[in-house]
């Protein structure tokens, strides 16, 4: 499934249709310096992709190129056969983006920040944000300002759109960043809930994944 | 389409509420650039009159070039400007929308201010509806324009003083024909000209400046 760099579990008998999100020869500089190059990947339905490396070998730059974020010097990104510059709306539609910094405002109350991020979408809220938060423990917090919550709290605001904006991909950098280890789990039990409906999650992370019945292929960047 | 604008404008309103101490700084900087002059050139009423509309306008420029640094910094910061070029509306658009309200927060107060400082400046009762015009037809004119330089330098580090190099000269026509108004109408001549030209300068950065600003946001994140 994967490129000649990547390191992935036993491949399945049989691929049965090309996977909806696909990356070919991929090469990404930075100053004068090149990240990698011709780098190949594919994510089927259902499945991880979780990107290792050390720092500066280009873990959120991947991850921002395959957005469409950082500039790419060569190859493409395909999302269900397009183009993702030409695809763009289906594409954005369908993505989930939690970056290295939250993408949360910090004036703003975990509420009022979900809600935003649902204006900004085409698709009607999976669950109610209310919920979401619940489900992400800051069930008596929804109404204060993120200022005045930690730094791990913060974090799980960024993550609750995961499950209020029902998207398929998931693309997601360093997402246990300043969170506790209850957290943490809780992030695992929600990327296996999303493979479980057939989405596609790539993560950057050093740390171990622990997913029940989920496909995790890895990917070794700078090696 | 219209939801994702209109949340972005209320979000960025809500910010500025929550945040009043920058609210003020435009007001007070206009209201002191524009008090300097009396101060350094005696309060002689003909010579005020004859240069309050130069004063006026050159005050309301640096009142609008000062906080314009602001527009996209916090965004960029904090990973939400990345989050609105990932939304599948198009950034224009949602750009836009921080635009009008950067101008409603920095913007509008100014004219609101306005007129107490003309009267400060002795500038004639006749040119006060005109210099308001300038000011409404203007100022948005700056903010539009102003916001493809910050989009362009939200990512450098000393983005400051380059921004305000950068924008300047490109204000130099709104300060010649909305100033060049204002005198007009001091001395009764006619002023829809001028205006004229100020309301295309608007309609013109209406319809470009989002494009612009947008393609300037993707550059500086990239």
């Amino acid at each position: 499934m994967l490129g000649s760099t990547a390191v992935s579990e036993p491949a399945p008998a049989s691929i049965p249709e090309t996977p909806p999100l696909v990356v070919q020869g991929l090469c990404c500089v930075r100053g004068d310096r090149e990240l990698f190059a011709e780098l190949d990947l594919a994510i089927a339905p259902g499945e991880v992709l979780q990107i290792e490396g050390d720092n500066g070998t280009g873990k959120t730059t991947l991850l921002r190129a395959v957005c469409g974020l950082a500039p790419i010097e060569e190859g493409r990104v395909l999302w269900h056969g397009l183009d993702v510059m030409e695809a763009a709306d289906e594409f954005l539609g369908a993505l989930t983006y939690i970056g290295h910094t939250a993408g949360v405002k910090r004036d703003l109350t975990p509420i009022e920040n979900l809600d935003t991020a649902i204006a900004l979408t085409r698709a009607a809220p999976a669950v109610d944000p209310e919920s979401a938060l619940a489900r992400l423990g800051l069930l008596a917090l929804e109404h204060t300002p993120l200022r005045q919550l930690s730094a791990g709290q913060g974090r799980r605001v960024a993550l609750a759109r995961l499950l209020v904006i029902p998207t398929t991909l998931w693309v997601l950098d360093e997402p246990f960043t300043a969170l506790d280890a209850t957290g943490k789990s809780l992030v695992e039990t929600m990327i296996t809930e999303h493979c479980a409906n057939g989405g596609l999650v790539l993560v950057s992370t050093h740390q171990p994944l622990a997913l029940d019945g989920v496909r995790v292929h890895h990917l070794r960047l700078g090696a | 389409m219209g939801r994702a604008f209109l949340a972005i404008l209320v979000r960025d309103l809500r910010l500025a509420v929550r945040r009043r101490g920058e609210l003020t700084q435009p007001l007070v900087f206009f209201a002191a650039v524009a008090t300097l002059f009396p101060l350094a050139l005696g309060p002689e009423r003909e010579l005020l009159a004859r240069i309050a509309p130069g004063i006026l306008w050159v005050a309301a420029l640096l009142a609008a070039l000062l906080p314009m640094d602001r527009m996209f910094r916090s965004d960029y910061e904090d990973g939400t400007l990345e989050q609105l070029l990932l939304s599948p509306h198009p950034a224009s658009v949602l750009a836009l929308a921080k635009v009008i309200a950067h101008w409603l927060v920095t913007g509008l107060p100014v004219i609101v201010l306005a007129p107490l400082i003309a009267l400060v400046l002795h500038l004639p009762a006749n040119a006060l509806g005109v210099l308001l015009a300038t000011l409404a037809l203007g100022t948005p004119v700056l903010s539009l324009i102003g916001a493809i330089g910050v989009a362009l330098t939200v990512g450098l580090r000393a983005g400051g003083p380059l921004l305000a190099l950068l924008l300047l000269p490109l204000y130099v026509p709104v300060l010649i024909f909305a100033a060049g108004a204002v005198d007009r109408a001091a001395s009764d001549m006619p002023v829809v000209g001028p205006l004229y030209v100020l309301g295309a300068m608007l309609i013109l950065a209406l319809t470009l400046a989002p494009a612009a600003i947008a393609a300037a946001l993707r550059i500086s994140l990239s």
